[in-house]
């Protein structure tokens, strides 16, 4: 039995007061958070410090600019701040975070995590023309009653870990009917209820109510079954391939949000790989002809081999693909059957080792012929 | 000699300097015959070959690629062999899931000792390449 703490107002007055009695009281430097920085609507992760500026904070805004967890890894790369700041992640931010720290690319070390069970987010495109802004309410009303509310993100209308693994402190949002009129926060760790102390509110002994939680991860799975099918039918052998990545214009944006993809100087962007007068020749012999950028489906390929094991399936990829290729639901699919075979859930345990670097000595018997 | 329109596999090997290209060394010299479809390239371990390797060999048109190791427990940095496994692994699973022919990648544990396994082997695979036949990226412009 987990300890909760219930605060008597909605939602996001709830988490404002919250933040301004921490800032206020000293008990943490900072707040990374989503923020309104200007009039027209525009959302952006920032590192609050200033209790006045709380007031355009919207941390469960849903919308994922950037995967914050990569953020907070360039923030912790080089050490930790002195004094501890809070961060408001959505669960697969935390998840890419924790994989990023796995990777010795960050720290928890001062740092509190609030996290919810999340309802998804919609393409960063919505948020350009206002249309965001104006499916909010309707938004709401759907994380409300539990459902999957249509336009989101492909990846998150597949998401089926939408309950964070290593937060400190759950807000209960998503199936939680009573958003408007009471705030329910469950204190995960010790960590968690040192810093809810002197927040005025309510302390119950209560479990996240795993019942309701099923049921929407029913619905997320269903979904899931329909948009892996169709990628399915696309995804046939090297033609079906070159027909999904063909559009690719070798930007390598997937890369650059990638959680997982923190290499600075990427492999890919390698002199090593660009083509020589030799590598033209022989694929005008071999091919008799060849596309130009070279190497895109190779470019792909590797990429899946390098994260595929700790894909934690954001989204943000197909997000910003200018092409609208499914790469997030194909790294998704891909991903989770790869970490299925190594019974692995990426960003679960920060203690957990990758698989790739670590071993047993009796197993895959059946890799060697 | 043998018919020109037969087909030929190509296969790119990578063996390991302490047991598989030791292997393939002991074939040769103990006079085994084995068909000429493999190019080997000797990497000191099995955990040297990086899936980009195979990936690009593949992609290349290679109609096979194989990996030969020492036999687990018997590597000579203690666990490289190991680490092959976990990667070799992942990858067929990549290649299974996005249909992309997987049985035209092969691991075997090939030791110094074991010139016939590895004639054998060479055969086998060889053989079922034939089958699978030409690797279909050979010929694709647009990738």
């Amino acid at each position: 039995m987990t300890k909760a703490l219930k605060i008597n107002k909605n939602t996001d007055q709830g988490v404002q007061e919250f933040l301004k009695v921490l800032l206020e009281n000293n008990k943490v430097k900072g707040v990374f958070t989503l923020k309104k920085i200007s009039k027209d609507g525009s959302i952006a992760y920032s590192l609050i410090t200033d209790p006045d500026q709380l007031n355009d904070a919207v941390p469960f805004y849903p919308l994922m600019p950037v995967n914050a967890g990569k953020l907070l890894s360039r923030f912790t790369l080089k050490g930790s701040t002195k004094k501890p700041i809070v961060a408001f992640l959505k669960p697969c931010e935390l998840r890419g975070f924790v994989e990023l720290i796995k990777r010795e690319q960050g720290s928890l070390e001062n740092i509190f995590i609030i996290s919810s069970t999340c309802g998804g987010v919609y393409p960063i495109k919505m948020s350009l023309n206002g249309a965001l802004d104006k499916n909010l309410s309707k938004y709401w009303d759907t994380v409300k009653k539990g459902e999957i509310s249509p336009d989101l993100r492909p990846a998150c209308k597949a998401c089926t870990e939408f309950i964070p693994y290593t937060a400190d402190i759950t807000f209960d949002l998503i199936g939680n009917p009573e958003l408007d009129k009471q705030c329910v926060l469950f204190l995960n760790t010790k960590k968690g209820e040192e810093l809810a102390k002197d927040i005025k509110g309510e302390l119950l002994e209560k479990k996240i109510d795993s019942k309701k939680l099923d049921n929407i991860c029913n619905k997320r799975e269903t979904e899931k079954k329909k948009i892996f099918g169709e990628l399915e039918t696309k995804m046939k052998g090297m033609d079906g391939l070159i027909e999904i990545f063909g559009k690719c214009i070798g930007c390598h944006g997937c890369s650059k949000v990638c959680p997982i993809c923190y290499c600075k100087l990427c492999g890919f962007e390698n002199s090593d790989f660009e083509y020589k007068p030799s590598n033209y020749e022989a694929d005008f012999r071999k091919r008799g002809g060849i596309r130009v950028p070279p190497g895109t489906l190779f470019y792909h390929l590797g990429r899946l081999d390098h994260i595929s094991i700790s894909c934690v399936g954001c989204g943000s990829c197909e997000d910003v693909c200018p092409v609208d290729i499914p790469i997030s639901i194909i790294f998704k699919k891909i991903g989770e059957s790869v970490q299925k075979m190594f019974e692995y859930i990426p960003g679960k345990n920060v203690e957990e080792e990758i698989p790739l670097i670590t071993f047993k000595e009796e197993e895959f018997a059946e890799v060697e012929e | 000699m043998e018919k020109n329109d037969e087909f030929m596999p190509k296969i790119l090997a990578f063996l390991c300097n302490w047991c598989s290209y030791a292997g393939a060394d002991l074939a040769g010299t103990s006079r085994i015959k084995y068909p000429p479809s493999i190019m080997p390239v000797r990497v000191m371990c099995s955990s040297r070959v990086d899936p980009v390797f195979v990936i690009t060999a593949y992609l290349g048109g290679f109609d096979g690629v194989f990996v030969g190791g020492c036999h687990p427990g018997d590597c000579h940095y203690q666990k490289g062999n190991y680490y092959t496994r976990r990667r070799f692994a992942s990858l067929k699973k990549i290649f299974e899931e996005m249909g992309l022919e997987s049985e035209r990648l092969r691991l075997s544990w090939i030791s110094a000792s074991e010139g016939p396994k590895y004639a054998k082997t060479a055969k086998e695979f060889t053989e079922k390449i034939k089958e699978l036949g030409e690797n279909s990226a050979k010929s694709k412009i647009f990738m």
